[in-house]
């Protein structure tokens, strides 16, 4: 059910030392596929992961910062071990959309871009996921719950914080 | 194809490949409107603002990034044109907040000239992200401060860090109307690569960057300028002192794009560390000591007391009783005037000044090979050069302009760099190789150098043949030092060496750029006599972007050494032992003048200790801190009868004095400083001195009246003028004539351009000598009790003994205290870590200091900045001295270092 992506504790080089013993002559031209291996290892880009990272490839920390914060895809803060995100699209803004957000919220605990505290769930909203014909759509991870309801939203959740606790 | 033809607004223009149009029509003095162009950068096309018409394109293109064409026709205002540029501007306005009547820059930013001349609609002005101010990397920096508000995303501030500072502190952080200037995860800009040099402040098109300490003091409008020469390093970097005339204050320091030598380019000292000209702690009054307190007095006092006492010392004990220290921090003409005040009022050629402690070498190893002793080539010159040999030279340090130079010869010219220097400088980032030499090893590494060129068949046979002498000789004594002789020396692996001496011989052009970290050992003119083997040996000496350059550390320590501040010439460099030269000398002064050279900085000191030295009379040094073993040179300052200091600041040297006269500093007053490459450039008053400070000229040629020997000078402009008609280089040079643009001696005439390199077709003293140098060990080898190599050496942040640096708080903030840095291992095996109290000792005394623990130094080598009164690296130094040159070996000497724990 879903990629498991946990937050390492970031001063672990070694996850490191295997993306750039895999990439051995990446460079700025390869920075972004670095970001994205580096966020699938650590579950987000900790700073001191990039600071060295940056002392061995001599890709300038502020030019990694300043892709790092411009693409969406990329989290500097701790993520959650499942992303799950709501449309906010027309479609589903008029199939109730707004509800589930609502829902999402008050089962979570966290506003839209934030994080549970047991880091089991980030929570985000999308402008519009391009599934209209599903609407209205919610994603866990890479999984699409389509034709959504508020009252499915305890079920769904609880599903995954199950298979965590089984997992562990 | 070399020109090409293109018609702009109806005129017929001709331009040269690789032009932008924007360039073109700027060379023909047509204005294209722009905001992210700055002619140091590359372009961007960023702001869109520089949209003209070119016909047969589809739309119109940004004037700063399209290459001209033959048979091109463009239009830059068209209503059209004009039409698109408005909506530039007013989507511009919508992220940035209108708020010129409180902004620094108002009067001088250029996205307000465009608002205007565009006429915007004034509700425009408000559109901004108004109240969004959070905090960024800058808050709380005491340099440099950044307003998002007003900030239009032009990203010429993270271009200038990246490409011409190549820092690269700066980034756009997030998207789309998020984005902002920032550092790698918003860090404080301390705490970034960032070196404070404020380049971003000087490209910023509006006022969102800005100089901390200009804010509420006087927007850009109220501001005049006067162009001046910085008061630091060698490089002479020419700056706009920029002073609100209501308060009579500088609040910035700014530089033009375009000016001799830095192009608009300052470093932090250049660009802020100029609080120390209205600090409160300045002299405003002569200040006598009586009954070991200093009491102000009056200047007919002062003076009075001092030419009494001078004259009483002549009487009984003779001239060369009484010595003086002149200075390389003020003008060529406090320097004409005290050396002629020194050598024909009192009658001595004890006259000396610090350029004994950092070039001395130079002057004597150089004028030896050559014929005379300074940088044969210029610093532009570097832009150009095949290969950059930087030896014993923190160049981006102590000299951070010209190492601009040197990193734009590596990333645009494909220089190959080569840096030899003890520490992993930060220029090794830019080196093709770099090689660590263990302190007190650079003949070794220099004569393997030639070993290999020698053997392989690299050397210039014909530049050897025509222009120089003794060549044999040299062969003889490098032919058995081999690489692997040298390794054992100096730690490099032979190899390395090999690579080193190819590199350099093959180049087409090849420039050596060296400093202190030559010229401060007992064989500082061995290593100085070594470099000039090198290049004579390859041929890369007397032509465009070769030579050996020494790069002078202090703004006007060329300029005293030119105006005979040194005890065994006169201005010139014409020997006092000269007959035909003294008679010239004594008619032009009127005045008997003494036959014997006489003594230097340290003989001096020493001589205090044998009673031979009565008087001392000190302008503008500070040996209580800048001297080597300061135990001694301290008690010598104790032990001499009279001391005067002459000085903008109580400084450590001045509590010893007698008598301490207020002089003015460089922003008060008018007069030339010649920069490391030769260059006679002006200073000029901007603001008037505090209280009683007197020019010290002034103050020179008064007490030399009062001892009889008459000295009235109306201004400086007229001691320039006695300069030229004694000193041959200076012959052609003049206030008018350097008026606009520095000249570079030997300027022998008024109609003579000045010299770019020296050595052209024949050396200055007939051919090139070379000579054959052995290597030898320092004076003072490590032991048991003392196993590390110490060296001494220079921050960014700091000049010399700080007492002009340690008054600016923006400085202060980011390098509050010294250190000594020491290898990891070493630090590990002693139990020490990084910023740890440790206590370092020498033979001659010890200091409290904090260890600084890195890779970037070798196992067994440790390295002290001397800028700190607390914890002076000085008191453990060496007052050995080079037998030639007389200068001491600040670089290397034996030391022990330990933690100090909690008991003590």
């Amino acid at each position: 059910m879903g990629s498991s992506i946990g937050a390492k504790p970031s001063s672990d080089f070694k996850p490191l030392d295997k993306i750039l013993k895999s990439m051995p002559k990446a460079g700025k031209g390869e920075l972004i596929p670095l970001l994205q291996a580096i966020q699938n290892a650590y579950g987000y880009l900790p700073k001191d992961i990039l600071a060295e990272m940056s002392r061995r490839t001599g890709i300038e920390p502020s030019t990694i910062y300043g892709v790092a914060t411009f693409y969406e895809q990329f989290y500097l803060e701790p993520h959650g071990r499942h992303t799950v995100k709501c449309c906010r699209g027309t479609a589903c803004h008029v199939k109730g959309s707004s509800r589930i957000i609502r829902t999402l919220q008050q089962n979570l605990g966290v506003e839209p871009g934030g994080t549970t505290e047991d880091m089991e769930f980030t929570f985000e909203t999308v402008a519009c996921l391009g599934a209209c014909a599903l609407a209205p759509v919610m994603v866990v991870d890479g999984t699409y719950y389509g034709k959504m309801t508020y009252r499915k939203v305890d079920t769904v959740l609880n599903s995954y914080r199950q298979a965590s606790k089984e997992n562990a | 194809m070399s020109e090409i033809t293109v018609t702009i607004n109806e005129r017929r223009l001709t331009g040269r490949p690789g032009q932008t149009i924007l360039e073109l029509a700027a060379d023909n003095g047509i204005d294209i409107p722009n905001l992210c162009h700055d002619p140091r950068l590359t372009p961007t096309g960023a702001c869109r603002l520089c949209l003209v018409e070119v016909e047969g394109q589809r739309a119109p293109v940004t004037a700063c990034t399209f290459g001209i064409a033959d048979g091109m026709v463009v239009r830059t205002e068209t209503e059209e044109i004009r039409r698109l540029r408005k909506t530039v501007l007013e989507l511009l306005f919508y992220e940035h907040r209108g708020v010129c009547t409180t902004c620094n820059e108002h009067g001088h930013c250029s996205l307000a000239k465009y608002a205007y001349e565009y006429q915007l609609d004034d509700g425009i002005f408000q559109a901004g992200r108004a109240g969004d101010r959070d905090e960024n990397c800058m808050t709380g920096n005491e340099a440099i401060g950044y307003d998002v508000d007003k900030c239009i995303r032009c990203g010429r501030c993270i271009k200038i860090c990246e490409e011409v500072q190549m820092d690269a502190a700066l980034t756009f952080k997030g998207r789309a109307a998020a984005v902002e200037v920032s550092t790698f995860f918003d860090i404080p800009l301390n705490e970034s690569t960032c070196e404070l040099c404020g380049q971003c402040i000087s490209t910023c098109p509006t006022g969102a960057l800005y100089e901390r300490k200009a804010e509420g003091k006087g927007q850009r409008k109220d501001l005049t300028r006067t162009r001046t020469t910085c008061p630091y390093c060698g490089v002479g970097c020419q700056i706009d002192l920029n002073v609100n005339t209501h308060t009579g204050e500088i609040v910035r320091v700014t530089s033009p794009v375009g000016v001799v030598p830095n192009n608009g380019n300052l470093c932090v000292k250049g660009k802020f560390a100029m609080d120390f000209v209205a600090d409160t702690r300045r002299l405003t009054t002569p200040l006598i000591k009586r009954s070991g307190k200093f009491q102000q007095a009056t200047w007919e006092e002062a003076i009075e007391l001092i030419a009494g006492r001078l004259r009483e010392i002549k009487a009984n004990h003779g001239p060369d009783s009484i010595a003086g220290l002149s200075s390389a921090k003020c003008t060529n003409e406090d320097n004409y005037v005290f050396q002629k005040f020194i050598r024909a009022a009192v009658g001595t050629n004890n006259v000396d000044h610090c350029a004994r402690l950092c070039h001395a070498s130079t002057v004597a190893g150089l004028a030896r090979a050559f014929g005379s002793g300074a940088m044969t080539n210029s610093i532009a010159e570097i832009r150009n050069a095949g290969c950059i040999f930087v030896i014993g030279s923190n160049t981006t340090e102590a000299h951070p302009v010209m190492a601009l130079d040197i990193k734009q010869a590596v990333a645009k010219n494909r220089a190959q760099l080569l840096v030899a220097d003890p520490r992993e400088i930060d220029l090794a980032r830019f080196a093709k190789l770099y090689v660590a030499q263990k302190p007190g090893t650079d003949v070794a590494l220099i004569n393997a150098m030639m070993n290999v060129i020698i053997a392989e068949d690299l050397h210039d046979k014909k530049f050897i043949n025509r222009r120089t002498e003794n060549f044999d000789a040299l062969a003889e004594v490098v032919k058995d030092f081999t690489p692997e002789k040298a390794e054992a020396i100096t730690t490099i692996p032979a190899e390395k060496i090999r690579q080193a001496a190819r590199i350099y011989a093959n180049a087409a052009s090849a420039s050596i750029v060296y400093s202190m970290g030559i010229t401060q050992h007992t064989t500082g003119t061995d290593n100085v006599l070594s470099l000039a083997n090198l290049a004579m040996l390859t041929g890369n000496i007397g032509a465009e972007s070769t030579g050996v350059n020494p790069l002078r550390g202090q703004n006007n320590v060329q300029g005293a050494c030119d105006l005979g501040a040194l005890p065994n010439v006169y201005p010139g460099y014409q020997s006092v032992e000269d007959e035909n030269i003294r008679a010239k000398f004594e008619e032009a002064w009127s005045a008997e003048l003494p036959q014997n050279k006489g003594l230097t900085v340290i003989e001096m000191l020493h001589a205090v200790e044998t009673g031979d030295i009565k008087a001392l009379y000190i302008m503008g040094e500070n040996p209580a801190l800048s001297d080597p073993n300061l135990n001694r040179t301290r008690k010598a300052l104790e032990a001499v009868d009279f001391l005067v200091v002459q000085d903008i600041f109580l400084s450590e040297t001045a509590q010893y004095a007698d008598v301490v006269l207020p002089a003015t500093c460089f922003a008060e007053k008018n007069g030339t400083f010649t920069n490391t490459e030769r260059r006679v450039q002006r200073v000029r008053r901007a603001v008037a001195p505090p209280g009683q400070a007197r020019e010290d000229w002034r103050i020179i040629s008064e007490i030399a009246t009062q001892m009889g020997y008459p000295m009235a000078y109306d201004s400086a402009g007229e001691i320039l003028d006695e300069i030229a008609s004694v000193s041959p280089i200076y012959g052609g040079i003049s206030f008018k004539r350097i008026d606009a643009v520095g000249l570079q001696w030997p300027c022998p005439d008024k109609n003579h351009p000045g010299t770019k390199f020296l050595h052209k077709d024949k050396f200055t003293r007939g051919k090139g000598k070379f000579h054959p140098v052995e290597f030898k060990d320092p004076a003072e080898l490590t032991s048991g009790k003392y196993p590390f190599v110490l060296s001494t050496g220079r921050l960014l942040y700091q000049f010399h003994t700080g007492t002009m640096t340690r008054k600016c708080s923006a400085i202060n903030q980011v390098s509050p205290a010294g250190f000594v840095e020491i290898h990891t291992e070493d630090a590990a095996s002693l139990g020490i870590e990084d910023g740890q109290k440790v206590e370092v000792a020498t033979k001659r005394g010890k200091v409290t200091t904090l260890a600084k623990v890195t890779d970037n130094i070798g196992k067994g080598w440790i390295f002290m900045p001397f800028h700190f009164q607390e914890g002076p690296a000085n008191m453990l130094t060496i007052d050995e001295l080079d037998p030639t040159a007389k200068i001491p070996e600040y670089k290397v000497c034996a030391a022990a270092v330990r933690k100090i724990s909690s008991a003590d």
